[in-house]
C-alpha cells in the first residue's frame, strides 16, 4: 500500500509507511551548505584563539585556511539563498508556533504530546532558520570589509574596527545555533538525521513531532475538536 | 643590541611561553627623528629600500613634496610633508619621516592570530616573521599608525623592521646611517629620550617655539620611534601623527573579554547539551492514535 491511500488514517499498521521530507535539491543543498559551515567553523576557530591555530594546520595551514575562508563563506551564503527561496514560506510564523513557543519547557522535557500541532517545521527550527539567515547578511557584510582589509582607505577605518567586532560576535551566536542544531538533528530526535540523507520519515515521526505537517502530507483533514 | 633574535619576548597568536621573556636586557634601542632639523631630502627613504632590496616604486605627483601618500609593503619608510600656515600667516614645511614606531604594547601583534607571524625583541623591536604570516591583514586594523601594508603578490603584511638584521650585528638602522642632516639619531630609550628632551627644551627657550616637545605616546606604552616636534601640542600637523595612539577598543574587546565570554559560551553550550541528553534522553516518535483533536 503506498503511503498516500490508507484506508484507516490512525491504524497502527501504517506507523511505518514513509512520506516524503526532503527533496534531493534540499538535501544535496542542506550538506553543501553543511560542508561550508564546518570548514568557516574550523578555521574562524583557529583564527579566533592561538589555542586552537592548530585547525588551520589539519586544513592545509594558515595561509590556505585564509584563503580559502572567504570564499566558503561565499558558498555557504549561497545555500542559504537557495534554502531561503524554497524554504521562506515554510518559515513563517503563525499563531501555533507562538503558542508552541510559550510551552517550550514542555519541549525541552520531551513532552512532546503536551505541545500545539507544528508545520512542516516547528518554531525552534523556524528561529534557527531566520538566527543563521540575519547572522548570514551580518558575517557577509563584515567578512567582506575582513576580506579585502588593505583596501579600507584609513579614514574608514572604523569599518574595520566595527567588522572585526561583528565577525567574530555572530559566528560566536551561529556556533550556539550550530550545536543545538547538530545535537537536534542529529543526536536528540531519532529519525531527523536519516530524513537528511535518504529524505524520508516514517507516518509514526511525522504525527509525533509535525502534527499539522502530517495532516498535510497524507492528504486528511485534522477531525474538529 | 646583538643576538636580538634569540630574545623575543612576546608573539603573536602563541599558546604557552615564549622564549627569551624574561631575560634581562641592559638596553632598549630607539630611532630618534628630530623633525626640526629635518631638511625632507628622502635619502632616508632611499636608503631603505637599498638596504631591504626594493626597487623605487612609482610616485604620485600631488603638487607638493610628497613621494606617495603612505607607505607601501615595499616602501617602508615615507616623509610626509604639510604646507603648514602658522596663525601669524608665516608658512612652515613640516616634514616627518614616517614609519613604523615599533610600539612597546604593538596592536599589530594583539590583533594578530597566527603563531609568531609577530615577534617583539627584547631590545623593544617589532618585527614581522613574513615566514609565519597568513595574510589576513588583522595587524592592518590593530595598528594605531597605519603602517602595517598588505602585499596581494605575497598575500603576506610587511613593514619597517627597524633594520632588526643590521641592529642585531651592531650596526645603526640604514636610514640613520645615511642621514646627512643628523636629524637621525639611534642608541638606548634613555639616551634618545634624553637627547630628544635637550633639544625640545634647546627649542623652547632659544628657537621660539613654546610649545615644542617630545613625541613618545604613552598610549601605546612608549614607542621605540620618538619625535621631537616643534609643536608638541598638535602632532597631527605632522601627517596625521595621532595624538593620543591606542590599540582600537574593538581590538581590545575582541582580544580580551569576548573572547572569554566566547570561550566560556561554547564550552557551557556543549555541556548543557550533553547534560540535557543525560537528564531527558532521545526525542522517540510515538505511535499513531486516534486523533480526537484534543492536541492543545
Amino acid at each position: 500500500m503506498t503511503s498516500g491511500a490508507v484506508s484507516h488514517p490512525n491504524a497502527a499498521s501504517h506507523n511505518e509507511d514513509l512520506v516524503p521530507r526532503y527533496s534531493f535539491g534540499e538535501r544535496a543543498n542542506h550538506w553543501i551548505g553543511a560542508f561550508a559551515y564546518i570548514y568557516l567553523l574550523i578555521t574562524g576557530l583557529a583564527f579566533w584563539s592561538p589555542y586552537l591555530f592548530w585547525l588551520a594546520v589539519i586544513v592545509g595551514g594558515g595561509p590556505t585556511a585564509r584563503f580559502w575562508h572567504p570564499w566558503l563563506g561565499l558558498v555557504f551564503t549561497a545555500s542559504l539563498c537557495w534554502t531561503f527561496k524554497e524554504w521562506h514560506r515554510d518559515m513563517q510564523i503563525t499563531e501555533d508556533d507562538r503558542r508552541w513557543g510559550k510551552a517550550i519547557p514542555y519541549y525541552i522535557e520531551n513532552d512532546d504530546d503536551k505541545l500545539p500541532p507544528q508545520g512542516r517545521f516547528n518554531y525552534g527550527q523556524k528561529l534557527f532558520f531566520w538566527g543563521i539567515f540575519y547572522s548570514v547578511i551580518l558575517l557577509l557584510l563584515s567578512g567582506i570589509v575582513l576580506w579585502e582589509t588593505d583596501l579600507v582607505p584609513w579614514d574608514l577605518r572604523f569599518l574595520r574596527y566595527t567588522a572585526v567586532l561583528i565577525h567574530v560576535s555572530v559566528a560566536l551566536i551561529t556556533i550556539g545555533l550550530f550545536l543545538i542544531h547538530v545535537y537536534m538533528s542529529a543526536i536528540l530526535e531519532e529519525g531527523s538525521f536519516g530524513s537528511m540523507i535518504h529524505g524520508y520519515v516514517t507516518r509514526a515521526w511525522a504525527w509525533t513531532f509535525h502534527r499539522t505537517w502530517y495532516y498535510e502530507v497524507t492528504g486528511r483533514s485534522r477531525p474538529k475538536q | 643590541m646583538s643576538q636580538a633574535s634569540t630574545e623575543i619576548v612576546r608573539m603573536s597568536g602563541h599558546a604557552g611561553t615564549v622564549p627569551g621573556a624574561g631575560l634581562n636586557r641592559e638596553f632598549q634601542v630607539c630611532k630618534l627623528v628630530d623633525t626640526t632639523t629635518c631638511i625632507g631630502c628622502k635619502a632616508c627613504e632611499v636608503a631603505c629600500l637599498e638596504w631591504n632590496g626594493y626597487t623605487f616604486s612609482e610616485t604620485t605627483f600631488d603638487n607638493s613634496y610628497q613621494t606617495m601618500p603612505e607607505t607601501a609593503w615595499n616602501y617602508w619608510n615615507l616623509i610626509k610633508f604639510n604646507e603648514h600656515e602658522r596663525d601669524d600667516g608665516t608658512m612652515m614645511l613640516l616634514m616627518r619621516k614616517d614609519q613604523c614606531m615599533h610600539c612597546e604594547d604593538p596592536g599589530c601583534l594583539e590583533a594578530c592570530p597566527a603563531d609568531a607571524a609577530i615577534v617583539q625583541y627584547a631590545n623593544g623591536i617589532v618585527d614581522f616573521q613574513e615566514a609565519h604570516c597568513i595574510g589576513c591583514g588583522y595587524c592592518i586594523t590593530g595598528c594605531p599608525f597605519n603602517i602595517p601594508k598588505f602585499s596581494p603578490a605575497a598575500h603576506k603584511v610587511f613593514k619597517c623592521t627597524l633594520c632588526n638584521d643590521r641592529v642585531s650585528v651592531g650596526l645603526e638602522p640604514a636610514c640613520i646611517k645615511t642621514c646627512p642632516t643628523g636629524c637621525l639619531h639611534f642608541g638606548t630609550k634613555s639616551e634618545m629620550k634624553e637627547l630628544a628632551e635637550t633639544r625640545a627644551q634647546q627649542l623652547r627657550s632659544q628657537s621660539g617655539f613654546p610649545d615644542a616637545g617630545v613625541y613618545d605616546p604613552s598610549g601605546v606604552g612608549g614607542t621605540h620611534v620618538i619625535y621631537v616636534l616643534h609643536d608638541a601640542k598638535n602632532p597631527e600637523l605632522y601627517g596625521g601623527l595621532p595624538k593620543d595612539p591606542h590599540i582600537p577598543w574593538s581590538v581590545k574587546l575582541w582580544k580580551g573579554p569576548l573572547k572569554w565570554l566566547g570561550n566560556l559560551a561554547i564550552v557551557g553550550g556543549v555541556v548543557g547539551l550533553a547534560w540535557h541528553y543525560m537528564r531527558f534522553g532521545p526525542k522517540k516518535e510515538e505511535e499513531i492514535k486516534p486523533d480526537d483533536g484534543r492536541q492543545p
